[in-house]
C-alpha cells in the first residue's frame, strides 16, 4: 500500500504557492512539474542555467543545447531566460528561489540530509545539492520511506557522509507527509490506507503522532 | 581592435604540458570545447588536473582523455555517467576532488575577478568542510572557499567575434564565462567566428579583454546525453 513515484509527486505539487520559484531535483522531484495545481503559476529553476523550464520536446524537436540539471533535453516558457553557473548559484544562496525539492538516501530527525555519496560504492559527486540544502528556506524531500533493503530511510542519526545539516523542513514519503520539529519527525498525514503503525515500524528515528493523523487527500 | 582570432587547432592549444592544470567549460556535455577536448587526447600531454564540472561519458567530452590516462586529478561537482572515471577513482588511479556545484562555480568566477576567497554556507557540517576556516555571519556558519586559477581555460561558445567577444546558446553557457574569466590562457572556441563589429556589443556575455585566442571551431557533434521527448497526442 501507499503511494507510487507519481503519487508522491503529486502529493509535494499542493506544496507550490502562487509566484514561487522552485528548483527540482532529480528523480521524483523532476515528476512534480507535471502535477501544478490549477491556478497556480510557478517557473522552475534548473541550476545548469535555466528559468522558465517547460515540459520535454516533441520528438525531433530536441536541442543538444537546452539542457535540465539531469541532462534531459527540455523546452522553455515564454519569459525564460539562461544565465552562467554563477548566477544560478546566486539565485540558490541568495534565497531567490522559495522551494527546493530534491531526493534523499538518508534524512534524521533533526533535518540533516545525505544522497550523494556511499563510502566505497556510489560516489558521483553532490552536485548542486550542497548548495541548494544550505541555503534554501523550504526544502522538502521526497523519497521512499524505506530503502530496497527494507531499511528506514529516517533516521535519529545518518549513517551514510552528510549533504546539509539541520536543512530538511518536509519529507513526503510513499506512507506518510512527515514536518522536521525540534522533537522529531512530526506525522502530519498517512498516505491512503497506510496506518499509524506501518508508518511507525518503517521509521527508525522519533515519530510524533500527535492525535488523530489523517488520511492524505487524494 | 585586438585580433585574437588563431587559424589552427595547433596555434589554439600551444604551449600546453603535461602537469598542467586547466579549465573546460560545459555541463555535462552541453557547451563542452569538443575542438580542443580532441586536439588536447591527440597531443598526448598528461598529468593533467582538470577542472570541469562533469567528466564527460565513456567515449566523448573529457572521457577521452580519462581513456588515454592523461588525467590525474579531476576537480568537479557530480561524475556520474562515466564508468571508466568511476573505476580510475575506485582504484586510486585518478585523484579527485568534489565540491559543491555552485562552489565551483563561484571559485572560477573568483579566480577570474581577483577575490583570493570567499565564505559559503554550502558544505558546511560535511566533509567538504574539513580542514577549512568556518566563520558566523547573521547566526549561521560559514566555511572558507578558496579561488581557482588555471594555465589554460578551454571554452565553447555559439557566437564570437575577433575581438574574442562571446556569445553563448541556451544552456551551453553554464560554466563557460566564468572559467574565460579565470584561466592564465583563455581559448575559445566558436560555432559562428564573425568579425569584430558584428556582434551587437550590448548582447555579449564574455567581453573578449577575457579570451586570448578564439578559433572557427569545426564539425561539432553536440551529443545528447539523456533525450527526453514527449509524443505529439
Amino acid at each position: 500500500m501507499g503511494l507510487d513515484k507519481i503519487g508522491i509527486a503529486k502529493r509535494i505539487a499542493k506544496e507550490l504557492k502562487d509566484g514561487y520559484y522552485v528548483n527540482l531535483g532529480i528523480g521524483i522531484p523532476t515528476l512534480v512539474a507535471n502535477y501544478i495545481p490549477e491556478g497556480i503559476n510557478v517557473e522552475f529553476q534548473s541550476e545548469n542555467g535555466v528559468l522558465g523550464m517547460g515540459p520535454f520536446p516533441f520528438d525531433g524537436e530536441e536541442d543538444a543545447d537546452l539542457i535540465n540539471a539531469g541532462k534531459q533535453t527540455i523546452t522553455t516558457l515564454d519569459g525564460a531566460v539562461f544565465f552562467d553557473s554563477a548566477t544560478s548559484f546566486s539565485m540558490i544562496r541568495g534565497k531567490h528561489v522559495q522551494l527546493t525539492v530534491l531526493g534523499a538516501m538518508e534524512v534524521s530527525e533533526n533535518g540533516d540530509i545525505a544522497n550523494w555519496k556511499i563510502p566505497g560504492k556510489m560516489v558521483k559527486g553532490m552536485g548542486g545539492a550542497m548548495d541548494l540544502v544550505a541555503s534554501a528556506d523550504n526544502i522538502i524531500v521526497a523519497m521512499m520511506h524505506t530503502n530496497k533493503a527494507g531499511e528506514s530511510k529516517l533516521l535519529k542519526k545518518c549513517s551514510l557522509p552528510l549533504t546539509g545539516v539541520s536543512c530538511v523542513k518536509k519529507i513526503v514519503t510513499n506512507l506518510a507527509v512527515l514536518e522536521i520539529v525540534p522533537e522529531g519527525f512530526l506525522l502530519l498525514e498517512r498516505a491512503p490506507g497506510v496506518s499509524v503503525e506501518e508508518i511507525q515500524n518503517a521509521t527508525e528515528g522519533t515519530l510524533i503522532i500527535k492525535g488523530t493523523v489523517p488520511e492524505m487527500e487524494a | 581592435m585586438i585580433n585574437k582570432e588563431v587559424k589552427s587547432i595547433d596555434e589554439a592549444i600551444a604551449g600546453v604540458q603535461s602537469n598542467m592544470t586547466f579549465m573546460l567549460g560545459g555541463f555535462g556535455l552541453c557547451g563542452i570545447p569538443e575542438n580542443c577536448i580532441d586536439a588536447l587526447a591527440k597531443s598526448g600531454i598528461n598529468g593533467l588536473t582538470c577542472i570541469s564540472n562533469n567528466a564527460g561519458v565513456d567515449d566523448f567530452g573529457l572521457g577521452l582523455l580519462l581513456q588515454k590516462r592523461q588525467i590525474k586529478k579531476m576537480i568537479s561537482s557530480y561524475v556520474g555517467e562515466n564508468a571508466e572515471f568511476e573505476r580510475q577513482m575506485l582504484s586510486g588511479e585518478l585523484e579527485v576532488d568534489l565540491i559543491p556545484q555552485g562552489s565551483l562555480a563561484e571559485r572560477c568566477r573568483a579566480g577570474g575577478a581577483g577575490i583570493p576567497a570567499f565564505f559559503t554556507p554550502a558544505g558546511y557540517g560535511t566533509e567538504v568542510a574539513e580542514g577549512k576556516e568556518v566563520r558566523e555571519f547573521n547566526g549561521q556558519p560559514h566555511i572558507l572557499e578558496t579561488a581557482l586559477e588555471a594555465d589554460f581555460a578551454f571554452v565553447k561558445a555559439w557566437k564570437g567575434d575577433t575581438a574574442g567577444n562571446l556569445i553563448y546558446k541556451g544552456t551551453a553557457r553554464n560554466f563557460n564565462p566564468m572559467m574565460a574569466m579565470a584561466g592564465k590562457i583563455t581559448v575559445a572556441e566558436v560555432e559562428q567566428l564573425v568579425p569584430a563589429g558584428e556582434l551587437d556589443p550590448a548582447s555579449i556575455h564574455t567581453p573578449g579583454i577575457f579570451v586570448q585566442r578564439i578559433i572557427q571551431g569545426k564539425n561539432y557533434e553536440k551529443r545528447i546525453e539523456q533525450r527526453t521527448v514527449r509524443t505529439k497526442e
